[in-house]
């Protein structure tokens, strides 16, 4: 069917079917950030923004999204680069395959403005994996963010 | 200039951060046909009929193709370079399906789903026969995974490897160094005899396989694909398809990293095929299952270790027996099972004797393949153990075991003969010792809640490149504006092969980084290399960058002397000039490559510098893992890990860094996480990350990591390798922890709490 989507505050006319996921869509209207990386919703690789909130788009139904606001790393530029300088300082982008995916999680991570340990950012970021940095990089890029 | 040894950014960083379209899949252009691929359900069968009729008729398929549609050309998916040491086993579809997953047919469509609905048609009627899974049953068996009547060759010299199809051997090798071994073992007042298992690591790399392919302007096979190898791919597809090899063009884009999963060709040759079927552009992608099920794995080992040492620790002598479970299909078989006797024995030399035997066998499982550490991993897991126990056995310890008989600078070794020119091994012991509190922490000590603490360490080393095999060459030009293009083909994976590449460059030209445009990997425009693996990409194509580099730099000299009439040899480069080594200002880069940009006169300097070399220099490292075992649970959390590395000169601290922390990850997931688990019937079961557990990022505790630089002369700027070796250590000290805490070790990998739990409670 047809239906109009938000997407990073532009409104995209497209078809899907009932069953469609909201990463294929995405792919599909050229937001090639969004990544694949399971077919288990287990890897964080496809989330994005619905409504300010972090989604895994290979489990939500594109329908879902309808008449909501959907971000993805292309709608969010500034942030990702200010955050994607400190990964990069330290060295942690790597393959980068990760990163669309991880670096929207700690953009709204950010965006809630409290203070966080270490614990708990690991534990709201344990649904990204990344299979090059061992993680380290990551963390102390995060931390710096964080600060500034 | 001070571009070597700095925290430099990598070089794609932004492109990588900003998620922008830079991978295989999303360069494809739009109504790319999607290709896929019909598996065997079976581990060994073979196909009695295909009935494709029906995927054909349905709307949108453009082809089914079956073993009956593709050439019969036999070839290997090893990216290797020549003489290449893997048996050609492989046809593009096979009457013989010899693992679950292997093709069975060819689907090309216009969606996913259509190729998902056409497979589903495709109706095969198997005979099915019974399996080999046991790696340990299979030389004997009656069960012959190839057969000389199925068309398998070698290509190489059969002897030197000896494959031998009747027995389903892949390569055996056996080396002897010094006085006999078994003489020498028994004479040793202190014996050790272990065996230790490392199971088939999955790559994991999150970036799926995957290949797009379409035909050019000029009616060339042009192959964009995530590969390590670019040049041998081009082979590979010349000899499969039986085309010309200047009809095919390889482009490696930024791949989503690869760990020597990608030094196999595992999708390239359907998706060129798809294209050479149908004229269209078409691209291949495999489902994270498929990664899994039908790709490629470290290889499994068992490795059976004899040491005969002195009371005093002195180790008399070290004999290893492997057996190697190759899998389905050939690839890179004989050469991992060379490097666990090669990157271990040479460790130590107080030896009298050494020996190294090994074989490899073919089963009916997932292939192996290359992955980061190549065999070195398996040998040093079963060393590293082995010379643990022995520190124990004579209650010495264990790093004042390694520092009383490891190989320092300047000493040779008895195992492969080789000129260590550079090592700070021990320094890296000592260093690590420090940093891990091995003093008050070793062995073990008790928590207040009844957990265990305990400490153990281990050792490795790795090569830099391969010795007399691997060759470089790189090419540089002067631009028509005074900056710099950059030709290599060392196929950055991640690890930031093209960054650390460049500043070399610009450390020799006197530039800025941003000076230099960086183009790789395309078989048609940037000059051959093997590729990325076998830790090459600092030391060999670094080499190469050196000298094409320095070439580059007399010939803008020599160009400018001309215009001038100044000696060559009294001018250089500093940011964009000419100078006078007295400090004059001669002329800028722009003007000079302006001026000869037209004109009868008119040309571009270019340097090309290539490097190979007769020695592999190791890098080095020692590993410390600090653990707490609950011994409630038998949970084990690695609390710490210390790293301490010597890979000669560190061209770029950041990326070493990452290299050091990613690969301990990985060795820490080999050790404790990721399982391998097969169905009876030869069906792998962990084929999701949901089962295949890799490390999340709340599995990890700290990790610390540190350098003790050496200055190796052979390699660039004194750089060795530090790719692979990283990824070694953390099996056999998290192992060695587990001995001095709860006083016994593992014969297998992973260790999983249950395993620990058993040891704990005694049963
Ligand atoms: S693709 Fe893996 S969680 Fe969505
Ligand atoms: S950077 Fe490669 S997977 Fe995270």
């Amino acid at each position: 069917m047809k239906i109009s989507l938000m997407i990073n505050e532009k409104e995209y006319v497209t078809h899907v079917k009932p069953e469609g996921m909201l990463i294929d869509v995405l792919r599909h209207l050229g937001f090639t950030s969004v990544k694949r990386g399971c077919d288990s919703s287990s890897c964080g690789l496809c989330t994005v923004w619905v409504d300010g909130l972090p989604i895994l788009s290979c489990g939500y139904l594109a329908l879902r999204a309808l008449g909501k606001n959907i971000t993805t790393i292309e709608g969010v530029q500034e942030e990702a680069k200010k955050f994607g300088t400190f990964l990069a300082e330290e060295g942690g982008d790597q393959c980068g395959f990760c990163n669309p995916g991880f670096i929207m999680n700690v953009i709204a991570l950010k965006r809630q403005n409290k203070k966080f340990t270490d614990e708990e950012i690991k534990t709201y970021l344990m649904g990204n994996l990344c299979r090059c940095t061992g993680y380290a990089s990551q963390m102390r890029a995060i931390q710096k963010y964080l600060e500034v | 200039m001070g571009n070597i040894g700095k925290k430099i950014k990598k070089i794609d960083s932004e492109a990588i951060t900003l998620g922008k379209p830079i991978y295989t899949e999303d360069l494809a252009i739009k109504n790319t046909l999607c290709v896929k691929l019909l598996r065997s359900p079976h581990a060994n069968a073979i196909i009695k009929s295909i009935d494709k009729s029906r995927a054909e008729r349905t709307v949108g398929v453009e082809g089914v193709f079956t073993y009956e549609d593709v050439p019969k050309n036999r070839f290997c998916m090893a990216g290797q370079t020549y003489p290449e040491l893997s048996p050609y086993d492989r046809l593009l579809l096979d009457k013989h399906v010899r693992y679950v997953g292997d093709p069975v047919a060819i689907v090309v469509a216009a969606d996913e789903k259509i190729c998902n609905r056409a497979l589903n048609l495709i109706k095969v009627k198997y005979e099915v026969l019974e399996p080999l899974l046991d790696f340990e049953k299979s030389e004997t068996s009656h069960i012959k995974v190839h057969s000389e009547e199925d068309g398998t060759f070698f290509k190489g010299s059969k002897d030197f490897v000896k494959y031998d199809l009747s027995k389903n051997i892949v390569g055996e090798i056996n080396k002897v160094f010094g006085e006999d071994p078994e003489k020498t073992f028994e004479d040793s007042p202190v014996k050790i005899e272990e065996e230790y298992t490392m199971q088939e690591q999955a790559h994991s790399m999150m970036e799926t396989y995957r290949s797009y392919s379409y035909y050019d302007h000029l009616m060339r096979l042009t192959v964009i694909t995530s590969t390590q190898v670019p040049f041998h791919i081009k082979r590979q597809l010349s000899v499969a398809l039986g085309i010309p090899a200047s009809k095919i063009r390889i482009i490696k884009p930024r791949i989503g990293g690869g760990f020597g999963g990608k030094q196999t060709s595992v999708t390239e040759i359907y998706a060129a095929f798809a294209t050479m079927k149908t004229g269209k552009p078409c691209m291949i992608k495999l489902s994270r299952k498929e990664n899994y099920i039908a790709s490629n794995t470290r290889h499994k080992m068992k490795v059976k270790v004899k040491i005969g040492a002195e009371e005093d620790g002195r180790i008399n002598v070290i004999d290893l027996d492997a057996l190697s479970d190759q899998g389905a299909y050939g690839e890179h078989g004989f050469t991992t099972l060379g490097l666990v006797g090669d990157k271990s024995l040479p460790l130590y030399n107080k030896l009298k004797s050494a020996r190294f035997h090994g074989k490899v066998v073919y089963t009916n499982k997932v292939p192996g393949g290359a992955f980061r550490g190549y065999g070195a991993t398996q040998g040093c897991f079963a060393v590293e153990s082995a010379v643990n126990e022995l520190a124990k056995k004579i209650n010495m310890d264990p790093s004042k075991l390694r520092l009383k008989n490891i190989t320092k600078e300047g000493e040779t070794t008895l195992a492969y003969n080789q000129n260590i020119l550079s090592s700070k091994l021990e320094e890296c012991i000592l260093k690590g010792r420090k940093l891990i509190g091995w003093e008050e922490k070793y062995p073990s000590k008790v928590l207040s809640n009844g957990n265990i603490r305990s400490v153990g360490m281990a050792i490795t080393m790795q090569g830099s490149g391969i010795a007399n095999i691997d060759t470089s060459t790189v090419n540089i030009k002067l631009n028509e504006e005074g900056d710099f293009s950059l030709l290599i083909s060392a196929t950055d994976n991640g690890a930031g092969a093209d960054t650390v590449l460049s500043q070399m460059a610009a450390e020799i030209l006197k530039c800025n980084i941003d000076d230099i445009i960086t183009i790789s990997a395309d078989t048609d425009i940037t000059p051959y290399d093997p590729g990325s693996y076998a830790s090459s990409g600092v030391y060999v194509t670094g080499g190469a960058v050196v000298r094409a580099a320095n070439k580059l730099k007399r010939n803008i000299l020599k160009e400018a002397s001309e215009k001038t009439g100044i000696y060559f040899g009294d001018m250089d480069l500093n940011k964009g000039m000419i100078m006078t080594n007295t400090g004059k200002e001669v002329m800028s880069l722009k003007d000079l490559a302006e001026e000869l940009s037209s004109g009868a006169e008119g040309k571009t300097i270019m340097g090309s510098g290539s490097f190979g070399s007769d020695t592999s220099p190791p890098p080095y490292v020692a590993g410390f893992a600090e653990l707490e075992t609950d011994i409630l649970t038998g949970q084990v959390k690695v609390v710490n890990y210390v790293a301490v590395v010597d890979c000669g000169t560190v061209i770029n601290e950041n990326l070493a860094r990452v290299q050091v922390e990613g690969g301990v990850v990985q060795g820490i997931g080999l050790a404790l996480y990721e399982d391998v688990v097969y169905s009876k019937e030869g069906r792998l079961l962990t084929d999701e990350f949901l089962q295949y557990k890799i490390p999340t990022r709340k599995d990890i505790g700290e990790l610390t990591i540190d350098f003790q630089e050496s200055y190796e002369p052979t390699g660039p700027f004194g750089a060795k390798s530090i790719g692979e070796v990283v990824i070694n250590t953390p099996a056999p000290a998290i192992n060695g922890a587990l001995l001095n805490g709860i006083g016994t070790q593992f014969s297998k990998l992973p260790i999983k709490a249950e395993h620990v739990l058993k040891k704990i409670i005694g049963y």
